[in-house]
């Protein structure tokens, strides 16, 4: 149950208090009954582990988390945190070929499992000092946490009651996961981005489709406007995932008439989204190719509590959310290509990576806007956001003017918090 | 090939690099200003109209990822990068300060140069704090054809795998 004293003041997901924002025994909650409780939380891909021994060091939100291929090709997570006196175990954030992993301080060993193996001058030295006879090296690994890998993305819970990957995802939600992991991809680049706000703005900005075409103006500024294609959003049962995606309606693709709609609407607003007159000089970034057997053009989707896939174009990424405090959140990304690239796909990617990341042309606004929030939230006490667009259901939804994923999160939030 | 042109190889290649040298301070005397004065316009001018502008990590050189938070392979593309700067980004109004160091030259010859270069940048959001943005290399191949020096290709290698907040103005 919530600790904290924050008041829900309305039943219902079209309410939510400022505080949660920045409500420091709120985040303990959510690190305990979210983060620790019964979700799953990505790790990395199975292919940045390839190897007997490879590692990487990464973050259960506070928690570090060792995740380690073993001899029997099986991937294990453990806490990466000695159980002597605390200390990190692996200070690197990946490596090769690790046989076994050793504590800097004092020495204290474990296996590729986080079973602790070795204890340094156990028995003493000369025959003085050593820890005690009934001192069980059994009883004093790191947590262990469970692991489940889907389509090449590992996951790990610390609960045992988690329900399995597939159950968690649903079906709506796995077979999307799947239409973009559908064949080995490889890492073409890894960045951090440090963003001034608490983790859950940025979460219900990725499920946000209703700010995309205000605050985004890119597209609409060089005439690239596909407002008009048709898309939607899926809210799982749960409320925590979702889906957001947009495809070009074929039928209406040589009409101008939705289009005309379309931007009359925005007029009709005086919405700054309007703009024209702008061009890219080279539009070569835009120049993709079709490698899905849909239509579907973008693809956003999200796994509670804090993983995203992205496919924008042929603009493929995963962003994994690290809350760093109440105000602080790391957004790691990883820029995705398929191994069967050629080269001028591969180069089609690098090209429309513009888009995305902390320099790109339609997300890097988002790295800002949820600053905005938490700097204009300040001192706000008993005052709540409003969640209505669309209504209070977290049904899925045709349109995207809409905040039912939002308040899908609120859902899946309020449920894990007892709130 | 015009005459000055000549004397300053010649220079260039029994008297040490002296000339070369000059001529990059003054490329990145030049390629700063403009960014820290928001003469942003002025900074696809440093670049070849088939060139690589890159801004990655030293962990990505490291690994071999080729993907860059800004990736361009032509003047063109730089060009849009500023047009959307200008009118579709929003962002807090933001400077930099650049301050590079001595140029390390890697290889030249009469046509190229390759050059090593590191750099910081301060980033003044609002006028309020200034703040360390960035810290990194400059990864050079420069053309020396012209009386004006253009970069064929420009990595710009930053140290950290951090961004604070957002990458607006390009480094």
């Amino acid at each position: 149950m919530q600790s904290s004293p924050i008041k829900w003041l309305a039943p219902g997901q079209t309410r939510i208090p400022f505080a949660v924002y920045q409500d420091a025994q709120l985040y303990a909650d959510e690190q305990r009954l979210i983060f620790r409780g019964p979700t799953w939380n990505y790790l990395c891909l199975e292919s940045e582990i390839s190897g007997i021994g490879d590692y990487k060091t990464t973050f259960v939100g506070d928690a570090p988390v060792l995740v380690v291929r073993d001899g029997d090709q099986e991937i294990y997570a453990f806490e990466n945190r000695c159980s002597h006196r605390g200390a990190l175990i692996c200070l690197e954030k990946a490596g090769k070929a690790a046989k076994d992993f050793q504590c800097v301080y004092h020495a204290w060993s474990y296996d590729r499992q986080g079973n602790l193996k070795g204890v340094a001058f156990e028995g003493g030295v000369n025959g003085s000092g050593g820890m005690p006879k009934d001192f069980c090296k059994e009883d004093h690994g790191p947590r262990k946490l469970r692991v489940a890998i889907f389509c090449g993305l590992v996951f790990a819970s610390f609960s045992e009651d988690v329900d399995p990957i597939e159950e968690y995802l649903g079906e709506e939600i796995s077979s999307r996961i799947e239409r973009v992991l559908n064949k080995p991809v490889e890492v073409i680049g890894r960045f951090t981005q440090v963003l001034p706000n608490n983790w859950k703005l940025y979460f219900e900005n990725v499920k946000d489709s209703y700010h995309a075409s205000l605050l985004h103006l890119f597209f609409t500024t060089f005439r690239l406007n596909r407002l008009s294609q048709r898309g939607g959003v899926i809210v799982s049962e749960s409320g925590g995932h979702h889906v957001s995606y947009s495809m070009i309606d074929e039928a209406r693709a040589s009409a101008v008439t939705a289009e005309t709609t379309q931007t009359d609407d925005y007029k009709a607003q005086g919405l700054r989204s309007e703009q024209t007159g702008y061009q890219l000089t080279d539009p070569s970034m835009l120049q993709g190719f079709k490698e899905y057997d849909d239509s579907v053009t973008l693809q956003i989707l999200s796994v509670f509590p804090g993983f995203v896939l992205q496919q924008i174009q042929n603009c493929l990424a995963i962003r994994q959310i690290v809350p760093r405090g109440v105000d602080s959140t790391d957004l790691h990304w990883t820029y995705l290509g398929y191994r069967a690239d050629t080269p001028d796909q591969r180069e089609t990617r690098l090209k429309q990576a513009n888009l995305i990341g902390a320099a790109g042309f339609i997300s890097m606004e988002d790295g800002a806007v949820g600053g905005f929030v938490q700097r204009g939230i300040a001192a706000t006490e008993n005052q709540q956001a409003v969640v209505e667009m669309g209504g209070d259901s977290t049904a899925s939804s045709a349109s995207r003017a809409t905040e039912t994923s939002v308040r899908g999160f609120w859902k899946a939030y309020r449920a894990l918090i007892g709130a | 090939m015009r005459p000055i042109e000549s004397a300053r190889h010649a220079q260039s290649n029994t008297g040490g690099s002296t000339g070369l040298r000059e001529r990059l301070m003054d490329f990145h005397a030049s390629y700063i200003r403009c960014i820290d004065t928001d003469a942003l316009e002025q900074w696809p001018a440093h670049f070849a109209a088939e060139c690589l502008y890159s801004v990655t990590t030293a962990e990505n050189v490291r690994e071999g990822l080729a993907a860059g938070l800004m990736w361009a392979n032509s003047r063109a593309m730089l060009e849009d990068r500023i047009t959307a700067l200008r009118h579709a980004n929003i962002y807090e109004r933001q400077s930099y300060r650049h301050i590079v160091g001595l140029p390390y030259l890697l290889r030249s010859d009469m046509d190229e140069a390759e050059c090593e270069t590191p750099f910081m940048v301060a980033r003044i959001v609002l006028g309020n704090n200034t703040d360390l943005f960035a810290t990194g290399i400059y990864k050079d191949l420069f053309d020396l054809r012209a009386d004006k020096l253009v970069l064929k290709r420009r990595i710009v290698v930053c140290d950290s795998t951090r961004i604070d907040t957002l990458l607006a103005i390009p480094l």
